[in-house]
């Protein structure tokens, strides 16, 4: 990696979190855990690096187990995480439901 | 259009669409849109990779998926409400592995990477460990696998120092001799996972709320790591979005226990100060179901403060209940919520709104206690150290300064209790003692299902 490279990635990143401090601080308290575990999904996206490491491993034995794992580590956050926070917030409603006079 | 530059504009869009699925979560109306928006940024970023020219065979990919897929699916569907917090601490650590994993086979791959590229490895590779066995720790802490107790031992922060020093000089080792130093690869790998134990271990039961925002956010300075391995714009910036979300509940949380951050992660809190109970005065005051109904009965506004205690005994459907059967009552009926109240944040409010209480009646802190003078009966369930006047006035308690919900004003306090046994944080509480506090004494479902029977009854 080049040092213009870095310095693009670091620009990338500083900003991110700016960006980030900004929206989730709009979140409100009753939100705080459907956001961490929508967070758990999004960190998922370390997916996206393991699926390019899976998708080029060769034949390479101790390749394949790294790449192979990292698939499934973070493929459990990116579907655990965004249905288990929908199932969550599927719960929030505004007024009661039916079964409760 | 060459593919890269494709592959990076749908980058782009998916994190448009993080972004905007994060600002949907600003109003519980809106938020199940935002996150299902959010699913499909992550569903693109995914598919759009499977067309990097650098991913030439697919059946370990789909291996991958198909194991992740299931567990996750199985995990989400399964998973009780009350366990939210081990799910999300388990998730945090799995975050983190993932990291390392890329970190490790970029690394296992390419033997020709630069320096600059090695830093980004080992950086990988620390972040990604000390998040994976710290996030497992709170896990086995949560989870009661092991003790709640902060565990400390003689020497315990220069050991750590120690730790610390060795792995920065296996950092330094690695990134000026990356030829054959694979062995250093495995020490670095080795003493993370060693640091992120060390780290959790020493962190008392009721910081958990802490620990867990931290390791989440954590998790996504991991994933922001793994991007700058790989040089993947989309993975810094959601890494960035996580890292400060997880950042943004740490504060949050500190400030509601009126604690600084290196005051949580150093001290033991909660190891030393068992016992050290304040003054306590006065004599408890038993009740039982039935004078406990009599008195919710006539009263036109009630509070429920509830704690870490609704969660273990399950309680949150009956408190609806009786929630319903007061405001039929004609009583109005308020849910104070405590900050710090349960294992993680806003795991009240998840419970609450499992048992079907619409979230406009959830009570944030600042929003109850002006009104709380005008409140008849404050019935806290399985809340200790949240409802302690001692934080408000008794400097010689450990609690002092930390903001409470000040259940005390209202005219009848209900304190629902298995025992006399002070709280997470070992501190007695003068409340029990107070003239207007009456306890009711038993498993707190129990208790509740007797008052709504009385009122049944009637």
């Amino acid at each position: 990696m080049d040092p213009t490279t870095l310095i693009f990635l670091a620009f990338i990143l500083v900003l991110s979190i700016f960006l980030g401090f900004e929206i989730i601080s709009k979140v409100p308290a009753t939100l705080h855990t459907p956001l961490m575990s929508g967070s758990n999904a999004i960190s998922g996206i370390t997916l996206v690096g393991a699926v390019i490491a899976a998708g080029s491993t060769g034949n390479e034995t101790v390749s394949i187990i790294l790449a192979t794992s990292a698939v499934a580590f973070a493929t459990i956050n990116v579907i655990g995480g965004y249905m288990v926070t929908d199932r969550m917030l599927g719960m929030f409603r505004k007024k009661p439901t039916g079964d409760n006079k | 259009m060459s593919l890269d530059i494709l592959i990076n504009l749908i980058y782009i869009v998916s994190a448009i669409l993080f972004i905007y699925g994060l600002k949907m979560l600003s109003s519980p109306a809106t938020a199940r849109r935002g996150n299902f928006i959010s699913a499909i940024g992550m569903f693109l970023a995914v598919v759009t990779t499977l067309i990097n020219k650098e991913v030439v065979d697919f059946q370990w990919i789909v291996l991958g998926f198909v194991i992740g897929a299931v567990i996750g699916a199985f995990a989400a569907r399964l998973i009780a409400m009350t366990q939210m917090p081990e799910m999300v601490a388990l998730f945090n650590g799995f975050g983190g592995i993932a990291s390392l994993l890329v970190g490790w086979g970029v690394y296992h791959s390419g033997p020709s990477v630069d320096s600059l590229t090695i830093t980004t490895i080992f950086l990988s590779i620390l972040i990604g460990g000390v998040t994976f066995s710290g996030s497992l720790i709170a896990f086995a802490k949560l989870s009661e696998i092991i003790g709640g107790k902060p565990t400390l031992f003689p020497g315990q922060k220069v050991f750590n120092v120690l730790i610390l020093i060795a792995i920065i000089a296996a950092g330094v080792l690695f990134i000026i001799s990356p030829v054959s130093s694979y062995d250093i690869l495995i020490a670095i790998i080795v003493l993370s996972l060693i640091l992120g134990v060390l780290a959790v271990i020493p962190i008392g039961g009721a910081d958990m709320p802490v620990v867990i925002s931290l390791l989440n956010s954590y998790s996504g300075l991991a994933a922001c790591a793994a991007g700058f391995v790989i040089q993947n714009n989309i993975l810094i910036v959601s890494g960035a979005l996580v890292g400060a979300s997880g950042i943004i509940l740490t504060k949050i949380m500190c400030k509601a226990m009126n604690r600084s951050l290196s005051n949580v992660l150093f001290s033991g809190f909660g190891a030393t100060t068992t016992g050290k109970g304040g003054k306590q005065e006065g004599e408890v005051k038993p009740i039982v179901a039935e004078d406990a109904y009599y008195i919710l009965e006539a009263a036109s506004s009630v509070a429920f403060v509830p704690g870490y205690g609704l969660a273990v005994a399950q309680a949150q459907h009956v408190v609806r209940e009786l929630g319903d059967l007061l405001e039929a009552n004609g009583a109005e009926v308020y849910y104070a919520i405590h900050p710090v109240a349960g294992r993680m944040p806003g795991h009240m409010n998840v419970l609450l709104a499992e048992a079907n209480v619409p979230y406009d009646k959830l009570y944030e802190m600042d929003d109850i206690n002006p009104i709380m003078n005008t409140v008849d009966v404050a019935v806290v369930i399985g809340a200790n150290d949240v409802v302690n006047p001692a934080a408000r006035h008794d400097e010689e308690s450990p609690i002092f300064g930390m903001p409470i919900i000040n259940v005390d004003y209202a005219k009848t306090v209900f304190v629902l209790k298995r025992s006399m046994a002070a709280g997470f944080a070992g501190i007695g509480n003068e409340l029990f003692f107070a003239p207007n506090t009456r306890m009711l004494f038993g498993d707190a479902k129990a208790s509740i299902s007797a008052v709504v029977a009385e009122f049944k009854e009637s």
